[in-house]
């Protein structure tokens, strides 16, 4: 792993947001635009605090949250399309990088999305519903550090698939991390789901860390087990995903799928 | 003669029932500009992109550098560059932030002065700093160039170069590319479908057709093997034999 290919890459991706305003928006609107209707949603709802258990302003921090999860699938996934869309891979494929570099790049490329667009987000829930997502306090940073292995690990497996799909599969960037949306507990308790669905929500990483902070801010102590089986469950499927991803990379070269990826 | 630094043995690429690269033996030696010829679906890309390792061969070797592709693709492939008429780069970055990249891609040094080199051999000034999806056919073909011989190969696989370049820049191009070919001793596969430009380049030609080398030698070799007054003929007549 040579880290001077993995800067190349990075600084080839910040490149494009000095003058794309869509890139821009992407960070700065859209997140913002969320944050606004669902905000509007749980002042609605907090008129009714009294008629409902929890903490209704958990869907302010919830969505925040699961912001953290969605951006970072999508800085592995997005950066990958921008080669796609560019009729770049050849280029990074042809020369000495590696599979594991271009990976690697693509996951600090997220960090990178995820702190900008949680500045914003965090900020604009400060300043027009005075939200504070630090109440949660300490317990956020492995609780966040866990939902963007989860958004890693989503976006590597949508990566494997349009790699081997093709342009047909470049929809799943926006919607397969929506597929775990409804088993990730993002803005009701595990208990809502039917028997049957429970045990699966409990294999999803990201419900034991949904799970968690809804215990954190109805004023429990940090779920040490939720963290555990979150971390556990990351860490099994991050090598799985890594694993496919190389040997979907190879099957590609194989059937000479990489170089007409995107046609 | 000194060793070949690109050999190729025995080279074979099936997709399913379709053989597309079948059997193909080659080398290169250093310094040498080796013509690929062949109609569209004789197999020069594929073999070219499996010389870059973006292609996995379903039999036979490559070996550069005497190491072998393989096992040593890292080592190979920073030693290595290519340009394509096909190929592309980022749209949204300017002519110098795409060399830029590509120089760190490859851990150069001194970057910015290896880039002057460049952008004033291929004449690039101009558009130096122009947002790539700005350019024309031309420009983008130059700036291709320019990523291939950036990071000073020891090989280059060039994939019809000069395509889409007018007579004046072709020209200046092909005599930039027998300049940097002896000044530092590189080691050229060259594909075109301009047979003059296959003639004046190449030092050996080898003629692909249904994935099997039919002909291969000098120009003046193969034209006089098949009886024939020049390249283009030649072409022409085993193209229709198809």
């Amino acid at each position: 792993m040579k880290l001077h290919r993995i800067a190349a890459l990075i600084t080839r991706h910040l490149y494009l947001y000095k003058r794309s305003l869509p890139r821009l928006m992407e960070i700065f609107y859209w997140p913002f635009l969320d944050l606004v209707v669902w905000g509007f949603i749980t002042v609605y709802l907090m008129r009714f605090q009294g008629q409902l258990p929890g903490a209704v302003t958990f869907f302010l921090g919830a969505l925040i949250l699961w912001d953290v999860l969605f951006r970072a699938q999508q800085g592995i996934t997005i950066s990958f399309l921008e080669e796609i869309w560019a009729r770049n891979l050849m280029n990074l494929f042809a020369s000495p990088l590696t599979p594991g570099e271009f990976l690697a790049a693509t996951m600090a490329m997220s960090v990178f999305k995820v702190a900008a667009v949680s500045m914003v987000m965090v900020g604009a829930a400060w300043v027009f519903y005075s939200y504070n997502v630090f109440i949660i306090g300490l317990s956020l940073v492995p609780f966040v550090l866990n939902l963007i292995l989860t958004g890693w690990i989503i976006g590597v497996l949508t990566t494997s698939l349009i790699m081997r799909f093709g342009q047909e599969a470049e929809v799943l960037a926006w919607g397969m991390v929506f597929l775990f949306q409804p088993i990730s507990c993002v803005f009701y308790p595990l208990e809502v789901l039917p028997a049957w669905l429970q045990p699966v929500a409990l294999a999803n990483p990201a419900a034991h860390i949904f799970e968690g902070m809804r215990i954190i801010v109805n004023g429990g102590t940090l779920p040490v087990n939720h963290l555990v089986w979150a971390f556990g469950l990351n860490l099994v499927y991050f090598a799985l995903m890594v694993g496919w991803f190389h040997r979907t990379f190879n099957a590609c070269k194989e059937r000479g799928l990489l170089v007409r990826v995107g046609e | 003669m000194s060793r070949a630094i690109v050999e190729v043995k025995n080279l074979t690429k099936r997709f399913g029932d379709f053989t597309a690269v079948d059997g193909v033996s080659f080398d290169i030696r250093p310094g040498e500009i080796l013509g690929l010829l062949g109609p569209n679906g004789a197999g020069k890309t594929t073999t070219i992109q499996m010389l870059l390792g973006l292609i996995t061969p379903t039999a036979g070797s490559i070996h550069m550098f005497g190491l072998d592709l393989a096992r040593h693709r890292e080592e190979i492939l920073g030693r290595v560059n290519f340009s394509s008429t096909y190929i592309s780069m980022p749209y949204s970055l300017t002519v110098e932030e795409n060399l830029r990249f590509v120089a760190k891609l490859y851990g150069m040094s001194d970057v910015a002065r290896r880039i002057d080199e460049v952008v004033k051999k291929l004449e690039m000034e101009e558009f130096r700093s122009k947002v790539t999806r700005k350019l024309s056919s031309g420009q983008m073909s130059r700036l291709t160039l320019a990523k291939a011989i950036l990071t000073e190969p020891k090989v280059l696989l060039l994939d019809e170069p000069t395509g889409s370049l007018d007579p004046d820049i072709a020209h200046k191009t092909r005599a930039l590319l027998k300049d940097v070919r002896r000044s530092a001793g590189l080691s050229i596969l060259y594909t075109s479908h301009n047979m003059r430009e296959m003639e004046e380049m190449s030092d050996r030609i080898i003629f692909l057709q249904r994935g099997r080398i039919v002909a291969q030698g000098t120009a003046q070799e193969i034209t006089n093997r098949f009886g024939k007054s020049d390249l283009e003929e030649v072409f022409l007549k085993l193209a229709r034999e198809q």
